[in-house]
């Protein structure tokens, strides 16, 4: 068993460049790693998971991995099951955006007022889960978490 | 048949490098050669879905890498392309020394000038493909 850091969550986020919800993932994503969660999480990086990426492969196997996907395809969540283990939990950006009924969110290179707020709602669920899988007190998360972050 | 050639970019988000990739490949594909050129995912590519692989089989596609993995690269070479291009941000950062780029959902002004001359360079590989797709 490698020397592996303190319990933490990897979140694979997808990379689906051509379509807005890809980018909606990505920048929830970093939302939590660099705001809502720094210290509980990190990220597992995609293409370098599907390269053959043997640390985020190992990473995903002893530890517990939240996939963010953003259509029904889940390129995140099959991968990481595919190469490590199935996903401690998933996340659809468009099942999201449905129940929280949001607008145009923009396009993949910019997103709308929409759709930062769709990815301030998608960074608030994966800080939820985050939380639930480490066994945490909920923090909650800051309001108006969505819009011009950054 | 002309065909739009495939430009993949790098999809890591821990580094400014790969989200200047992913600019890079918008500006060549919205602003720069709209008619030429088309961003397709590398996570769909790898995980087989048919119409990415469709558009990429049997032609030439560009890749746009953000770090020496070239994680962008090794998914096209696997994707049945006849010819993968390769343009490394890291290696046109060297080209560029003055530029400090940060950031990764939102570039620096330095991240977005060096997205530019990544495109820039793209847009010569694009002009000089065949644009030929043994698919048509």
């Amino acid at each position: 068993m490698p020397d592996l850091p303190r319990k933490k969550v990897g979140l694979i986020s997808c990379s689906g460049e051509e379509m807005p919800e890809g980018t909606v993932t990505r920048r929830a994503v970093r939302r939590v790693l660099d705001t809502l969660r720094p210290d509980d999480t990190v990220t597992l990086c995609l293409p370098l998971f599907l390269a053959g990426g043997e640390g985020e492969r190992a990473f995903a196997r002893y530890y517990p991995t939240i996939a963010v996907d953003g259509c029904d395809k889940r390129c995140a969540a099959l991968a990481t099951e595919k190469y490590s283990a199935k996903p401690a939990a998933s996340i659809i950006v468009t099942e999201i955006a449905k129940k929280c009924g949001c607008g145009q969110i923009g396009t993949a290179r910019r997103l709308s007022a929409e759709g930062l707020r769709l990815a301030g709602e998608v960074a608030g669920k994966i800080a939820a889960k985050t939380d639930r899988l480490l066994k945490k007190k909920p923090k909650g998360v800051p309001r108006g978490v969505g819009g011009g972050e950054r | 048949m002309k065909r739009k050639i495939p430009v993949v970019p790098c999809s890591g988000i821990g580094k400014s490098l790969g989200a200047a990739a992913r600019e890079a490949a918008y500006i060549l594909a919205e602003d720069l050669r709209p008619d030429k050129a088309k961003v397709v995912a590398l996570s769909l590519l790898v995980m087989g879905d048919e119409d990415a692989r469709r558009e990429v089989a049997g032609g030439e596609a560009v890749a746009i890498d953000g770090c020496q993995l070239e994680c962008a690269t090794k998914g096209l070479a696997c994707s049945g392309a006849t010819k993968v291009h390769k343009v490394a941000v890291f290696d046109v950062v060297r080209r560029h020394r003055g530029l400090k780029p940060e950031g990764v959902c939102d570039l620096n002004e330095d991240g977005l000038k060096l997205a530019r001359a990544t495109a820039d360079e793209a847009a010569k590989i694009v002009d000089n493909s065949s644009g030929e797709s043994n698919n048509a």
